[in-house]
């Protein structure tokens, strides 16, 4: 057993760090790091900076513009990027379409859409749930009637994120009525500017508009844009949730948020001491600490095991599961760090920061209580806990 | 970075497991934990013969040059064995302990004897009111003339009662709490001033409260340098919990399986009751926390020879997650088995008291908790 990264992958990390020092913008920088929420061209102009070093896809097949390193030099790079606390890199185009398009997708499709999926010139949207379908995914009823050489299509799409900064959406839609829900549903690939789209924003808890509902009333969709069959959706859907389960996990965002709670809580006074000399306080994040190295050892066992050519089976739910219970705990606790200073609410704060006037409280307060208000989400979505829980209970254990 | 045991690692693992699964059944284990002694001498010789008992020391010691990883592949299984026998205490403990800090000397007249299964150790450090902390001792051993006076009282010593020699620590100078000061004694069991009194533990093991009431040593009987053995009994420490971890694993393992085998043979309400989604869940509680704790075993054993503060944090860390997952894992294989789950007949019981005592010794999830937290104030 060797459980330390090996000398040519910490030379690696330390190019990653490198470079990260020398191109990320400052302006950016300075904006995350005070926990202001990213808008649309932060994200676009990080995304570009790593297009240009090549960098943008990394799981991605070389002949495709992946970079060729193995899962543990893609995990140090999602650590390093994450410790430098950039913009996330957004997911639906880069890690869910491209591999499906790949996979599924016609030369054409492919040479479409791959390309400005990875200069971040088209943003995508991913269009699952529905107002009535939620963990129960399959029982969606958004219809696409062919036509000709179009579908029409009808129905709504709910807690799609970004949509209103995308110009693509790919969607699952019923083609036909069959025996089993998930027979007769397709992968459509639909523009987010035809007639009969109409997006309309979802504050969350955080007062803040990331999801939104997206109706579509007879949209017109070219036959060319269904991917795969007819009917292939469930298949495709699945393959898609399947992929890249080893960053699920999120543990380099939450070694991230880890030294920012430590940061807050050595400044935070309690009387004469700093928070962090109280070990009623420091004992809880301890043992969330603890959590996390267990969750990071496991998950590098997985990862390992990915590198060796033994994919992550279903057992890679227990990394979601743990992953988000773990990331909730910690805006907990930064919120319950500042005391009294968590509960003043500003949302042009949130979005735009102090800027010239002084910060009530703390300059690190303020977003703490909306984050930890808002991250409940993520024992929701990507399949909730509970269903991931039923995933480990049928195909592990062999209950049910 | 990689998990996988080396040849010889998987070597030692399917003799152990093979030996466990066929010579270690559990109806038998029951009736060897009644007897006097607590746990079979002829297990004990077998252990021998087969090179256990040698497995953490060097080659030049007569040893299998075996270290954490290789006690990791035994623990593991003698955790699914809910093992009686005083390996821990013997080789991982006293053993190593002896082998680090003892003279040529000292070590030849014992070591040869231990690792031949001949003769067994016990290390006596605790006391009553020391709980965990590890420089807390009263017990005082006072210079005369040549050689020192031994007086206090040791509490739980694993397997005091059947060890022939006593690895006892003993102040030879500062205060109660001071790291500084503290000195390792080998002590016969027969010596003058020693009363050992034996009695079996919740999870039907052994150990003694031992009385020292002026035992008269002589010099040779110091063990390393005077005043300076608490950083080899942490060291020592640090290697019980890494294989008491990996004990852990197994009883958990042990009780993952009987769980599920039994959601899905036990029948109510006209169906296997592992078809209820909280029974699911809770199941799958179980098999989360295990495969953590198996990173965390991993760990241990990894860490367990590292720098001083790097290892004491990890060890820390994985006796306090191990103790939760323990627990855990431990009250649910019970609820989940229903009323038959208390019963003394069934193994799950056992699982679950061990894991109990496993929490307890060396330091329980609250004060490795103290431990790891008390880390974080030193980066």
């Amino acid at each position: 057993m060797q459980l330390e990264f090996s000398a040519e992958e910490e030379a690696f990390r330390l190019e990653v760090r490198d470079f990260i020092a020398a191109n990320y913008p400052v302006e950016i920088r300075r904006r995350m790091e005070a926990g202001v929420a990213p808008g649309k061209s932060d994200f676009v102009t990080w995304q570009q900076i790593l297009y240009q070093q090549g960098w943008i896809a990394p799981r991605w097949p070389v002949e495709y513009g992946g970079t060729g390193w193995s899962p543990v030099q893609c995990y140090i790079f999602e650590e390093e990027i994450t410790a430098a606390s950039t913009p996330r890199v957004m997911p639906f185009g880069l890690t869910m379409l491209g591999p499906v398009l790949m996979t599924f997708g016609s030369d054409e499709q492919k040479q479409q859409y791959l390309p400005a999926i990875l200069d971040s010139t088209t943003w995508w949207c991913q269009g699952y749930s529905e107002p009535d379908a939620g963990s129960d995914l399959a029982s969606l009823k958004t219809q696409a009637v062919l036509e000709g050489d179009h579908y029409r299509v009808n129905g709504s799409k709910i807690w799609t994120t970004y949509a209103h900064y995308a110009d693509m959406m790919f969607c699952l839609v019923r083609t036909s009525s069959e025996e089993r829900k998930q027979q007769g549903i397709s992968f459509l690939l639909l523009d987010m500017d035809d007639p009969g789209v109409e997006v309309a924003p979802i504050i969350t808890n955080n007062g803040l508009h990331v999801v939104n509902q997206v109706f579509l009333k007879d949209v017109r969709v070219p036959r060319e844009n269904l991917v795969g069959e007819e009917g292939a959706g469930w298949t495709i859907a699945k393959y898609l949730l399947g992929h890249e389960r080893t960053t699920i996990a999120g543990v380099a965002a939450s070694r991230q948020q880890m030294r920012r709670l430590k940061e807050i809580a050595t400044q935070e006074l309690d009387g004469a001491l700093p928070l962090w000399q109280s070990s009623r306080f420091r004992d809880r994040v301890a043992e969330v600490e603890i959590d996390l190295l267990a969750l990071e050892q496991t998950n590098l066992r997985v990862l390992c095991d990915e590198n060796a050519g033994r994919g992550p089976g279903p057992e890679a739910s227990l990394l979601k599961v743990r992953g988000t219970e773990i990331q909730q705990q910690i805006t907990e606790l930064m919120a319950e760090a500042v005391g009294y200073y968590g509960l003043p609410y500003d949302k042009t704060v949130l979005t735009e920061g102090w800027g010239d006037q002084p910060p009530v409280g703390p300059d690190y307060a303020a977003s703490l209580m909306p984050h930890y208000f808002d991250w409940r989400k993520s024992s929701i979505y990507g399949g909730s806990n509970e269903i991931q829980k039923n995933i480990i209970a049928k195909a592990v254990l062999g209950l049910g | 970075m990689d998990y996988q045991l080396n040849e010889l690692q998987q070597m030692l693992q399917q003799s152990v497991e093979k030996y466990v699964e066929r010579d270690y059944d559990f109806a038998n284990r029951q009736q060897l934990a009644v007897t006097d002694l607590g746990y079979s001498e002829e297990n004990w010789r077998q252990f021998a013969e087969l090179g256990w008992l040698g497995v953490p020391f060097t080659e030049e010691q007569g040893g299998f040059g075996g270290g954490a990883t290789e006690l990791m592949v035994l623990f593991e299984a003698f955790g699914k064995a809910l093992l009686l026998e005083p390996y821990l205490a013997s080789v991982v403990l006293g053993g190593q302990l002896l082998a680090r800090v003892g003279s040529a000397e000292q070590i030849e007249r014992l070591l040869p004897a231990v690792i031949a299964g001949e003769s067994k150790l016990a290390l006596a450090h605790s006391e009553p009111q020391s709980r965990y902390h590890l420089s807390r001792v009263a017990c005082s051993a006072a210079a005369q003339g040549d050689g020192f006076l031994l007086t206090g009282h040791k509490a739980l010593v694993l397997n005091g009662q059947n060890a022939d020699h006593l690895l006892v620590t003993a102040r030879t100078s500062g205060d109660v709490d001071d790291p500084q000061g503290i000195s390792l004694f080998l002590v016969p069991a027969e010596a003058a001033g020693v009363t050992v009194r034996g009695y079996r533990t919740v999870d039907s093991l052994q150990a003694a409260e031992v009385h020292l009431d002026g035992v008269e040593l002589s010099a040779d009987s110091v063990l390393g340098t005077v005043g300076e053995a608490h950083a080899d009994i942490e060291w020592v420490i640090d290697q019980g919990i890494a294989a008491l971890c990996a004990e852990a694993l197994g009883c958990m393992e042990s009780l993952q399986q009987a769980t599920v085998e039994y959601l899905q043979t036990r029948k109510q309400f006209g169906v296997a009751i592992g078809q209820f989604q909280s029974l699911q869940h809770a199941a799958v509680d179980m098999f989360i926390a295990l495969s953590q704790s198996r990173s965390m075993v991993y760990l241990a054993a990894n860490r367990a020879n590292a720098d001083r503060d790097e290892r004491r944090a990890a060890l820390s860390a994985a006796k306090n997650f191990i103790g939760r997952a323990g627990r855990l894992i431990g009250q649910t294989a019970v609820q989940l088995h229903g009323g038959v789950g208390m019963s003394d007949e069934l193994d799950v019981s056992h699982y679950f008291k061990r894991l109990t005592a496993i929490n307890t010794w060396l330091g329980d999830d609250h004060h490795h908790l103290g431990q790891y937290s008390d880390s974080l104030l030193a980066k």
